[in-house]
């Protein structure tokens, strides 16, 4: 036996009307959280990448014993948070001698794991270490320029895959319409060896130059580190596919009230209400009311008075 | 254009990314600082490049500032879900189609006939509702005693049910393509333990006082230490399932062991005996039967005090069955 169960308040269907699968998806969004232990450096880069994702990221703070992504059975709970919070993207980190300050950056279709790639961070530098004019602090939010530089992100094949988590977890919202004056940061990853990565964050400058286009000057800014590459699983061929079909054209929207006419072109209609121009209350002190009632005054003496006011009232 | 080969860099402007895979770097690198310096410097010049190609899209103005028009992303991405299913049409939709019944835009307002007036057609104060309905004139094929409104109401009742059913059967085929849509989940309500589709029944109070009595006695102790909540009613019968018989007889009991050996006697007896009547049930009868006479008697002639009953048949049934076959029965 079956029950239809819908939500039962507008709020309650629209978010869960938010969480449908869409033919045309916006930016996802990320889950941060650790393992059992971390260290300050993995601490730091945690709440850094927060931080920089604030408005499209979720954090946890508590320890997960359970979680283990390259294992089989260690999934389940990222899983479930993806779930439950609707997260795409995680970024998971963790501490152990054998692979010091640890994060596995994943991604999830259909909430079930799609790929991971692991790397160690060295080298961090923090935010506040950096000091730079207040005036050029980017703000949250804003979409970055995206940059990588070296030969290694094309030949060797975790770093492909690196680049291609890299660029989903830094792009910000997918917009069609982009505001120039509001670009101000830039990320720059560099590979510095077969599985070395050099990341920073800068603020960008824009100077006035001859030409419309601005001369840009990077200043660093956010965390910088080395990120070392160390696993990776690549997508099941089958689920891959999946994943990368993309809509058909939609047929775009009929508009309302518009059609093409062969003599006039493209006629539309208006709909105007009923103004009701005679029954609009006037407000008191207009002029003419004034004189509406002097006229009527002198009309009111002229059927009592002698014709001789006829004079004025034909004025 | 969303992709620029200039000098090899690959520029995908739908994501502002810019991607130069000709840098060699020196290994092993000079120092940190001179790495950083020469990745700062490579780094300005691709995002130059970027933002070249940024401010020579067209823009248009607006109150914030210039805004441009991105062109889509070259590099795709996987999904985050999957692509929506399309729903499958319901069975109205298919039967709709197969006799070409077109749906017609239904107005809000719909004149009154009774009452001459412009009514909603749902809702609070509708046309054609069935409480409006002052008289129903009564046809040939009606039965007498039949409430006609009533069997209005009952035969929308029974139109609502079915159309509930097929909203069920629908969603159910949706969601077995697996396009239900999203504001929806089925679940199911009871799970039957075999494979009938009767649902299960509901246990009464007293049964579930028995059937928790019976879990208590499971444990070690017999449920005797367990912790009763609140409104727990103490067991029905506690304790002790077998009666023994006290060694040392005293002296006002009576032989309760005569007693004993007698019941299982006469049980015993009465199995093997062929009497085909029961002559305490027969007599138990006999006087119910005459109970419900005299009462339907006194509930038609009401003058009849109750001095004047014949005395009531006081007898115990007694426990002794077959016994009494023998002893008093004279046929």
């Amino acid at each position: 036996m079956l029950k239809i169960k819908t939500p039962k308040s507008g709020k309650a269907k629209r978010e869960i009307e938010k969480r449908a699968p869409k033919l045309v998806e916006s930016g996802k969004k990320t889950l941060i959280l650790q393992g059992t232990k971390t260290s300050n450096v993995l601490n730091a880069v945690l709440a850094e990448i927060y931080h920089l994702k604030k408005d499209s990221a979720v954090r946890y703070t508590r320890k997960n014993e359970n979680i283990r992504p390259f294992e089989s059975g260690g999934e389940t709970s990222l899983e479930f948070f993806s779930l439950k919070t609707d997260c795409s993207i995680f970024v998971f980190g963790s501490h152990s001698k054998k692979r010091p300050d640890n994060l596995v950056i994943g991604r999830t279709y259909d909430h079930h794991i799609y790929d991971l790639v692991e790397v160690g961070v060295e080298n961090f530098k923090s935010m506040e270490s950096f000091t730079y004019d207040k005036k050029l602090a980017p703000k949250v939010g804003s979409k970055p320029f995206i940059a990588f530089i070296g030969e290694g992100f094309e030949s060797v094949d975790e770093l492909k895959h690196l680049k291609e988590v890299l660029l989903e977890l830094l792009r910000g919202e997918v917009v069609e319409n982009l505001n120039l004056a509001g670009l101000d940061h830039a990320y720059i990853c560099t590979a510095v060896s077969s599985n070395r990565v050099f990341f920073t964050h800068c603020a960008m400058r824009l100077k006035k130059s001859g030409t419309i286009v601005p001369r840009m000057e990077l200043v660093e800014v956010g965390p910088s580190m080395d990120l070392v590459v160390r696993r990776h699983r690549l997508p099941n061929d089958s689920v891959r596919k999946e994943a990368m079909k993309t809509a058909k054209e939609q047929p775009k929207k009929k508009v309302k009230n518009v059609s093409q006419d062969v003599i006039q072109g493209k006629v539309g209609k208006i709909y105007v209400p009923d103004q009701q121009v005679g029954s609009v209350a006037l407000p008191n002190k207009a002029k003419g009311l004034k004189r509406e009632r002097r006229e009527a005054k002198m009309k009111h003496e002229t059927n009592d008075r002698a014709p001789k006011k006829q004079k004025e009232n034909s004025e | 254009m969303t992709e620029m080969d200039t000098q090899e860099h690959q520029i995908d402007l739908g994501h502002l990314m810019a991607f130069d895979p000709l840098h060699h770097f020196p290994s092993p690198p000079p120092s940190r600082e001179e790495l950083v310096k020469e990745c700062l410097q490579k780094g300005t010049v691709l995002v130059q490049l970027i933002a070249d190609a940024l401010f020579n899209l067209p823009s248009t103005e607006d109150i914030d500032g210039p805004l441009v028009k991105l062109p889509p992303p070259m590099t795709r991405l996987p999904r985050e879900k999957h692509l929506p299913k399309p729903k499958p049409p319901t069975k109205w939709e298919l039967f709709a189609k197969a006799k070409g019944i077109k749906n017609r835009k239904k107005d809000k307002i719909v004149y009154d006939e009774q009452t001459g007036t412009w009514k909603r057609r749902h809702g609070y104060d509708r046309v054609n509702d069935d409480k409006d309905i002052p008289i129903i004139e009564a046809k040939m094929t009606d039965e007498p005693g039949e409430d006609p409104f009533a069997k209005r109401q009952a035969e929308k009742r029974k139109r609502v049910e079915k159309h509930e059913k097929n909203r069920l059967q629908n969603l159910k085929q949706a969601a077995k393509v697996g396009a239900l849509p999203s504001h929806i989940q089925l679940a199911a309500t009871a799970l039957p333990i075999t494979g009938t589709q009767a649902a299960p029944k509901k246990a009464s109070k007293n049964e579930l006082q028995d059937i928790a009595s019976m879990a208590a006695a499971a444990t070690a102790s017999g449920g005797k230490f367990d912790k009763k909540l609140l409104g727990e009613k103490p067991e029905k019968h506690k304790g002790k399932y077998r009666k023994f018989l006290p060694v040392v007889e005293g002296t006002g009991i009576g032989s309760q062991e005569r007693q004993q050996t007698e019941k299982v006697l006469n049980r015993l007896i009465s199995k093997n005996s062929h009497e085909i009547l029961n002559v305490d049930k027969a007599i138990n009868m006999y006087n119910v039967k005459k109970e419900k006479k005299r009462k339907n008697q006194r509930g038609k002639d009401s003058s009849t005090s109750s001095k004047l009953n014949p005395k009531k048949q006081l007898q115990k049934k007694s426990l002794k069955k077959g016994g009494s076959s023998k002893k008093g029965k004279s046929k």
